[in-house]
């Protein structure tokens, strides 16, 4: 039984679907990503969830009990905003205190359960600290802590890293991920940097136009996409049109065009592909091999980054160069190899 | 050196204001000061000077009782003027489509002189007014009546219509500029809509709120057509007397005198007000 489970939900503003028939389960103390480009709906789910925004149809159930009538305000959820929202007016201690107050406690008590959360966001002695005088990184905390010292069900995270630079976003990453294992709350994190949410969560889910295109764990999302989209956005990939001859047992027979006829797993290929589909062959810059012999092209450009280096190289034949990803090759011409394994195959979608 | 270049250049940009401000308001303020420790002899001024007239002004128990009045009309005119605007303003802030419309709307009775304004009230208000004659045609009421014309009453409805706009405008401002998102977080963290006014919305709008009634206060403690005209005996309040002492009685060092000290006293309770309502603010947490 799934502890915040989203069914069927469905959210337009008059227009298109933002949210089309979207389904969701995460379980307790996960860390669950919804990552998307701007505007695929993810943050729209994630304001259903936290009930700012009412489904058209279907259900929201957070540990047993339908969320769908319940105001925002009596919902087990709580909120990390992306503009952080920190009431001006109040300092930090009040900041964090706010959602509290209502719960009349003794003094010390509430003194106790801010200063403990103080401790768990490092922000100690900070609590006098007027809000306007608070860094990137400080506001941060700060909105992390006035949502968890409510102790939710679910903690509900729209782009928290987004405002900070990159050296603040990594480090808050690494902190994020600590904070959740140590409160044990679950997570759910709207974000468009796949690297944040490969990085930081258990299972992400890749939303796309208003639907959920799969949902896995970080490894089997980049190793194994589901379609191209998928596959695009997370990573670089390099893909091949190609036709399926025959599927074989544990093996299956593609016709590449330019990379010739090729057996790869049948486990590689995509659920539902059957013999004379019109395929997608995809692989990984840093799954393609210079080799002594193999598919003929032409370096046409290299970027050197250290351990690696990035080559765009030219086929005869194909017009976008083929991405490689890997240690410094004789120069000019060369020969690329596409190890079988490597490659997937995804459908064409129509 | 930079630091003088700057401050030249911040002169030089108010130096335009500080012309006006200087000869439209320093140099009369300065001319009444010294009228009103001119001593009076006949209708004209005599040659010596004298503390006399802030003797009588703070001495005479009729002048006491006109400040005292100026300053709770006044006060009660703010109270239901910030009361009443409020609630428009926040629903132009918050829930209309057309706020340009609304605040256009809001500023249309503005496009008449403040005159025809206080004779509007008096028509509403008369004898054989329109309130009157309505009630009367509904046979609510059998005789006129005489409570709603020349008495504080109808110096605070006109008061009140006349400066709502002053109201609705500094509040509509800072209501409009809460961040939605803080309105959010509030209901996110178990505020009900009740709560999440008074600890965010209502703090947050203070500046505007403060604002309005010092724009009213201030202006309406002075002034003298209203009550002048929709007062009667029991609505007057200090302005006229002070337009008495200079256009009536000729005795200018008593105006002078009046003058300055009620706005000695609106200068002390505007800042009273402001600074406790700025505490108050604080409080809310």
């Amino acid at each position: 039984m799934s502890f915040l489970s989203v069914s069927h939900v469905s959210k337009s503003f008059g227009g298109p679907p933002v949210v089309n028939d979207v389904s969701l389960e995460v379980m307790r103390g996960e860390f669950f990503a919804l990552l998307g480009p701007s505007g695929c709906g993810k943050t729209t789910l994630l304001r259903m969830i936290a009930g700012f925004e009412t489904p058209d149809s279907g259900a929201i159930v957070i540990d047993g009990e339908p969320m769908n009538t319940v105001p925002p305000h009596l919902r087990p959820t709580n909120m990390v905003f992306q503009s952080y929202a920190i009431f001006p007016h109040l300092n930090v201690f009040d900041n964090i205190a706010y959602g509290l107050r209502k719960l009349k406690l003794s003094k010390d008590r509430l003194r106790a359960r801010v200063e403990s959360m103080l401790a768990t966001v490092r922000l100690e002695g900070l609590g006098n600290r007027a809000s306007d005088q608070l860094s990137g990184g400080q506001r941060q905390r700060v909105a992390l802590a006035r949502a968890l010292v409510r102790e939710p069900k679910v903690l509900l995270l729209d782009e928290p890293l987004g405002a900070l630079d990159k050296r603040l976003r990594e480090t808050m990453q690494v902190e994020l991920r600590a904070i959740q294992r140590k409160v044990g709350i679950t997570f759910l994190l709207v974000t468009h940097d796949q690297e944040e949410a490969l990085s930081l969560s258990d299972r992400v889910a890749v939303m796309h136009q208003g639907r959920i295109l799969q949902v896995a764990d970080p490894r089997t999302l980049y190793e194994r996409p589901n379609c191209r989209e998928v596959a695009d956005f997370i990573g670089e990939m390099n893909f091949f049109h190609a036709t399926v001859r025959e599927i074989a047992g544990a093996g299956a027979t593609v016709n590449a065009g330019l990379l010739g006829l090729i057996t790869l797993p049948a486990a590689n290929l995509a659920p539902g592909i059957k013999p004379d589909d019109h395929i997608l062959l995809a692989i990984r810059p840093e799954h393609v091999r210079f080799a002594a012999s193999g598919v003929a092209g032409d370096i046409a450009a290299s970027t050197f980054l250290g351990e690696r280096s990035h080559f765009h190289v030219r086929i005869p034949g194909r017009s976008e160069p083929v991405f490689v990803s890997g240690n410094a090759p004789p120069s000019g011409a060369v020969h690329l190899e596409f190890p079988p394994e490597k490659l997937i195959g995804l459908p064409i979608a129509d | 050196m930079a630091d003088n270049g700057r401050n030249a250049e911040g002169y030089g940009l108010l130096a335009p204001t500080l012309v006006v401000m200087g000869l439209a308001l320093a140099a009369p303020l300065a001319l009444m000061a010294i009228t009103s420790l001119k001593d009076q002899s006949g209708i004209g001024f005599g040659q010596g000077w004298t503390l006399d007239e802030y003797g009588a002004v703070l001495g005479r128990a009729s002048y006491r009782l006109l400040f005292l009045r100026s300053v709770a009309i006044s006060a009660v005119v703010t109270l239901v003027t910030v009361a009443l605007a409020y609630p428009m303003a926040y629903f132009v802030a918050f829930h209309a489509r057309r706020k340009f419309f609304w605040l256009v709307a809001l500023t249309i009775p503005f496009w008449t002189s403040y005159l025809l304004r206080v004779f509007a009230w008096k028509i509403i208000l008369g004898f054989n007014g329109v309130i009157n004659s309505g009630l009367m045609r509904l046979h609510l009421i059998d005789q006129p009546l005489g409570v709603l014309l020349y008495n504080p009453f109808a110096v605070v409805v006109t008061l009140a219509h006349a400066w709502a706009a002053f109201a609705i405008l500094p509040i509509y401002v800072s209501l409009e500029k809460i961040d939605r998102s803080l309105l959010e977080a509030a209901s996110d963290l178990g505020d009900s809509a009740l709560r999440r006014f008074l600890r965010i919305t209502l703090p947050l709008s203070m500046p505007g709120v403060i604002g309005a009634a010092v724009l009213i206060f201030v202006p309406t403690t002075g002034d003298f057509v209203t009550p002048s005209l929709v007062g009667g005996p029991a609505g007057t309040m200090i302005a006229n007397l002070i337009e008495v002492q200079f256009n009536g009685v000729g005795n200018w060092p008593l105006g002078a005198a009046l003058s300055l000290v009620s706005m000695a006293m609106v200068a002390v309770i505007a800042g009273l007000f402001v600074a406790s309502a700025r505490a108050a603010a604080k409080a809310v947490r």
